[in-house]
């Protein structure tokens, strides 16, 4: 009988697993943070993200089909950053700004570089930086107070910060792990938040070492800079739980090992922390961030798993 | 028996698709009307042809020998006439020379084939000297010689023989039948070996996902001296034998070295029993079990197959396929090579025929790489095979070496595991070919 045989190389079998599967977890653990910002911020957080996301997905779809790529929006990684971008800005923001954060991100932080994989910044946090360079006032003051339903500056980082003055009240802690407070569109439900990085951990999308070493050394050190009393506000307060999460875990911008994940999480933690006490700005999450993606491929290069049966190095 | 399981760091788990035949017992083949042996179905020096075209020959006759030490004898598998000695393809996808039998369907048994007795009553030389003659090679599908493994340098000192009953490859149960089936044979095996060795230790280790072998080996060995049950973690690749050994002793093989480095020899269950079976019968290497399964063959089965006997004679015998194949694979799923037609004699090293259909045979495309580490988790040598793979296809060899692309096991962890589907194992053997070639020169 003659039969055509496909011929390949071993392994013959594959898991399941694709990056398309992996993105959409990374979006389910985004959903619940998302209903929170609703609820506390209005609709116009869900328009906000849906502008963000067409605009990143638009954008990835254009540019690969002018550059003669293989058009790989399916695998929803433009979507992920198009949720982020949203996240990162304040729910009253212009429209405008949604699309231009995830037009940049994608376009300039991603496609540029070659597209998934080779960016070396995090797309999304590249997105707020050039939205918080270009637009500081849209993106520091449109903040809506859940408890007043007042639009405010006052984060309550920027409190502590005494950037409001003396006279503004923090949140109770426990508005600020629902949620209840000013702040960015996605990042203020700390409980939310850590139930979608709870799952990303439980389906194995993420190791538990970034954010626990990440807010590890944030908790450590504020309670050095700013008292025991105000660890909670720090962890709780910004955009921590977010970024130690579901940015700073993002696999293209971290190290590969994990020795390698501890340092550069220790790093983004010491970095939040230096920018919080004497920068210039209340937050240092997203910056923090982003300074370690640029030390990753150092950190890749010095710090390599122990070869099996290899010397002790 | 200890409670405890024992493993490696990383792996993988694949799924185990046993199901299909880890129940059905070991069966024997329908005899085949001819057999094509290829002379080397080893690692080592190709054996010269002792028979001419025409001759008759019994079953258990050695039809081919070398005279280098790093080599296996091969025997007729059938009795009959020689008919052909030529190059024929074989499972290593080049054409070897081969000699083709037909049978006369007698199955004469030739006078050099007596049992061989009690294992005590030979020294180690003569236990060598016998598993050298029956052509023993590794069963599980490398081939190594078993005598020349069995004969360290002088300076290196063995104190464990490790039975490898792990038979992490997914779909293939021969091993498990062997061990539910001929539990004697086993440790006859052992027995042998162990003093070939001058070793008091042995230990059988398995995979937990057989607990009926290992309540039967548990049984079988009971009573025996210094031979001990290994429950091991279903964990892909557990049957590797440098990860075997770290499992079970805590030993770890250094880099570049063999398991006599750190005292341990390893064996597969399948090999042991061969060499059980060759003390209590006296017939040498000519028949083994390998497992004939997959999507696209009707009846799955373990099958007991004289070596030299077609693929297509085999996969016929199991109702033939059930589909359209899309792969033929010699051995398991994660290490066995695929072949490019069914007519290809199984020999020595055939645990398994793995027929898949065409859609469980398309070679995923794959996207571009997104540095999750999946592979760095996953590889048991603690490989970055992400990175030596970009090398690689950078044909950066250099580069690729001091990321350690010659320790590579090829064992297809990170390749099974990669999200992006990228082709990973397959191009780290391309550096590992470079690096190690290079050395060579060097």
């Amino acid at each position: 009988m003659e039969i055509k045989l496909i011929g390949s190389s071993s392994p013959h079998i594959r898991s399941e697993q694709t990056t398309h599967k992996i993105m959409l977890d990374v979006l389910i653990g985004l959903l619940p943070a998302l209903a929170a910002s609703v609820f506390y911020f209005g609709f116009n957080s869900l328009v906000l993200v849906v502008l963000s996301v067409v605009s990143a997905v638009v954008t990835e779809y254009v540019l690969q089909v002018i550059m003669k790529k293989d058009v790989a929006i399916a695998d929803l990684s433009a979507v992920v950053t198009g949720v982020l971008v949203a996240f990162n800005i304040p729910s009253t923001a212009p429209w405008w700004i949604a699309v231009m954060g995830s037009v940049f991100a994608i376009a300039i932080a991603k496609q540029i570089f070659g597209g998934i994989g080779f960016n070396f910044m995090n797309p999304a946090l590249v997105g707020r930086a050039f939205l918080m360079a270009s637009w500081p006032v849209h993106m520091t003051t449109g903040f809506i107070d859940p408890i007043t339903d007042a639009v405010t500056a006052a984060t309550p980082l920027a409190i502590l910060k005494g950037v409001e003055g003396e006279a503004l009240q923090l949140p109770s802690l426990m508005d600020m792990l629902l949620g209840r407070m000013p702040g960015s569109l996605g990042e203020t439900s700390a409980i939310l938040l850590i139930i979608g990085g709870v799952y990303l951990i439980y389906r194995g999308v993420i190791k538990w070492i970034i954010p626990v070493v990440y807010i590890g050394t944030v908790a450590v050190l504020a309670m050095f800079v700013d008292g025991p009393s105000m660890v909670l506000y720090h962890i709780f307060g910004g955009g921590l739980i977010l970024g130690a999460f579901f940015m700073a875990t993002d696999y293209v911008t971290c190290p590969i090992t994990d020795k390698g994940k501890i340092i550069y999480a220790a790093g983004c933690g010491a970095l939040t922390m230096l920018i919080r006490s004497v920068g210039g700005y209340p937050e240092g999450v997203s910056y923090s961030i982003l300074l370690m993606n640029i030390l990753t491929p150092l950190i890749d290069k010095y710090v390599s798993p122990k070869l099996f049966g290899g010397a002790k190095k | 028996m200890s409670t405890k399981v024992f493993t490696f760091k990383g792996g993988i788990h694949p799924p185990h698709y046993k199901k299909q035949t880890e129940s059905l017992p070991i069966e024997n083949a329908i005899e085949p009307k001819f057999v094509v042996i290829p002379l080397s179905q080893h690692i080592g020096a190709p054996c010269d042809p002792l028979v001419q075209v025409g001759d008759k020959v019994k079953v258990g006759q050695k039809i081919g020998e070398s005279k280098a030490f790093v080599s296996a004898p091969v025997h007729a598998s059938v009795s009959g006439t020689v008919k052909k000695i030529e190059p024929h393809i074989t499972t290593g996808g080049s054409k070897v020379n081969c000699i083709t039998i037909e049978s006369d369907g007698l199955f004469e048994v030739h006078e050099s084939v007596k049992p061989k007795g009690k294992v005590e009553d030979y020294s180690k030389e003569e236990i060598l000297a016998i598993i050298k003659e029956a052509g023993m090679t590794g069963m599980g599908g490398a081939g190594f010689p078993t005598h020349v493994k069995l004969s360290p340098p002088k300076d290196k000192t063995i104190d464990t023989l490790i039975l490898n009953g792990a038979e992490c490859e997914p779909f293939l149960t021969a091993d498990h039948r062997i061990m539910l089936e001929k539990p004697e044979q086993v440790v006859t095996g052992a027995k042998a070996v162990m003093k070939a060795l001058g070793v008091n230790k042995c230990f059988i280790a398995i995979e937990k996902n057989k607990p009926d072998a290992i309540e039967t080996m548990q049984k079988a060995v009971s009573g025996t001296d210094g031979m001990e049950i290994i429950p091991l973690e279903a964990k892909y690749p557990q049957g590797d034998e440098k990860r075997i050994i770290n499992a079970v002793t805590g030993r770890e093989v250094p880099s570049g070295g063999l398991p006599m480095d750190v005292g341990c020899v390893v064996d597969n269950v399948g090999t042991i029993a061969t060499i059980g079976n060759v003390f209590l019968t006296g017939m040498p290497l000519v028949q083994r079990v390998t497992t004939v399964t997959g999507s696209a063959v009707k009846n799955p089965k373990n099958l007991y197959i004289r070596i030299g006997t077609l693929f297509k004679d085999i996969i016929e015998q199991c109702g033939g396929f059930s589909e359209e194949p899309g792969k033929i694979i010699n051995g398991g799923p994660m290490m066995g090579i695929v072949q490019y037609t069914d007519d290809v004699p199984a020999i020595k090293g055939t645990s398994g025929i793995l027929i898949l259909n065409k859609k469980d045979a398309q070679v995923p495309e794959p996207s571009n790489c997104i540095r999750c580490g999946k592979c760095v988790d996953a590889c048991p040598v603690n490989l970055q095979p992400f990175m030596i793979s970009r090398l690689a296809i950078l044909n950066n060899f250099e580069e690729a070496e001091k990321y350690y692309a010659a320790d590579c096991i090829e064992c297809g962890s990170c390749s099974f595991i990669c999200p992006a589907k990228r082709p990973l194992v397959e191009t780290i053997r391309l550096a590992k070919k470079e690096v190690i070639s290079k050395r060579k020169k060097a």
